[in-house]
């Protein structure tokens, strides 16, 4: 994958700033190794699932494929079941996914090099997985790389999820329960250990920390659906109120005024 | 084999995409005042916290009610967080976290 546009996101050879692209790309290897795990054991239990509901394989498979987005399809699947109509599953899907435009923003100054036909392509493999995953080999490489994207989104997610489910629909009552073997914890702990990559300053911290407390109280008070939305609104907004100097926002531009700005938070990786 | 669902998985899939694509795809993202674009920089870490959060410390009935949960889940992805933070290792967090989850439901402890 290239970048193209007027503001190329850099040659994929390596940079002076940051980490350089083979060790940044190895880090990255190390996280999706362990994502992997979790959305091969969650694809596994959604083929089960569906099974169970009655999905057919091809509708399980159109579900992994065309829709997607491991919460909403779980909910499907319960929805399904008790017979819903498909006006109210759309809407819940749509309401569940609505997460997904955070993401998509916050990805949108890094990718803004790459062509239009290729973000859209990279739009349907936005996941939880693929956003944690690209934006921290971003911030440790310290410009973007579309690559690397398309194996974080791919490798850690789209594959597994997708052979997983075909799995866990094929292999039926042979699966066993992910909690049983503490495989559930996987998704909190990394995405976790991924925002700890992230916290580079005082204004990272307070968003975080806030966006946990936000979240948590909206999903008991209101909607456990809306709770990581708010929080991930909430927590940048409070965030930007800490005083304090502004952490650098690193753009092709910014890196080109000022290389050695880049990557300032590359030793806070989150792989060995 | 029926196929009646495929058409609601094109629906749904029609329906996600938008929130993934429209931000990325939408022209004069590069315009963006500096404070909009410090704060999409602060979106990362506080969703992600979030989402760790509400998978960590809440729980969901079959009624959908959501409540406060206490478990060993806490002290799996605490030492993930502290095996990040100190060596900067997040697949040997995550095997932590997976084997301190592990032992304590075999034990009985969870």
């Amino acid at each position: 994958m290239t970048a193209t546009g007027g503001q190329p996101t850099g040659p994929e050879t390596g940079t002076a700033a940051g980490l350089p692209l083979p060790e940044a790309r190895r880090r990255l290897a190390f996280d999706i190794a362990g994502i992997v795990v979790s959305s091969g054991a969650f694809g596994v239990v959604f083929g089960l699932a569906a099974q169970k509901a009655g999905y057919s394989l091809v509708e399980t498979i159109a579900m992994s494929t065309i829709v997607f987005a491991g919460a909403s399809q779980f909910a499907a699947v319960g929805l399904v079941v008790a017979a819903t109509p498909w006006p109210a599953i759309v809407l819940v899907t749509g309401l569940l996914n609505s997460r997904h435009a955070l993401y998509s923003a916050a990805l949108a100054p890094w990718l803004r090099g790459v062509s239009w036909r290729e973000r859209a392509a990279m739009a349907h493999v936005l996941t939880d997985e693929a956003f944690a995953l690209t934006i921290n080999h971003f911030s440790r490489l310290g410009r973007a790389d579309p690559t690397g994207y398309w194996i974080a989104a791919i490798g850690s997610t789209f594959i597994p999820w997708n052979v997983a489910t075909i799995l866990g629909f094929l292999l039926g009552g042979a699966v066993v329960s992910p909690q049983s073997i503490g495989i559930d914890v996987v998704f909190p702990a990394a995405m976790a250990g991924l925002a700890v990559g992230l916290i580079t300053g005082r204004r990272a911290l307070v968003a975080a920390a806030v966006a946990v407390v936000v979240s948590v109280v909206v999903a008991i008070a209101w909607d456990p659906r809306a709770a990581a939305v708010v929080g991930g609104l909430v927590g940048p907004l409070v965030g930007l109120a800490v005083p304090g100097p502004a952490e650098p926002i690193e753009t092709p531009e910014t890196l080109a005024a000022h290389p050695e700005s880049a990557g300032h938070d590359a030793g806070v990786g989150v792989a060995p | 084999m029926n196929v009646g669902l495929v058409g609601l998985a094109v629906v749904m899939g029609a329906v996600t995409y938008p929130w993934r694509a429209v931000p990325l795809l939408a022209p004069g993202i590069e315009r963006l005042p500096p404070p909009v674009l410090a704060y999409l920089r602060l979106v990362g870490p506080a969703i992600l916290a979030a989402l760790a959060a509400t998978n960590t410390f809440i729980t969901t009935d079959t009624s959908g009610t959501a409540s406060f949960h206490v478990g060993i889940e806490w002290l799996a992805v605490g030492l993930c967080i502290a095996i990040v933070a100190w060596r900067r290792n997040l697949f040997l967090g995550l095997i932590v976290a997976v084997v301190v989850a592990a032992v304590a439901r075999q034990a009985g402890l969870a």
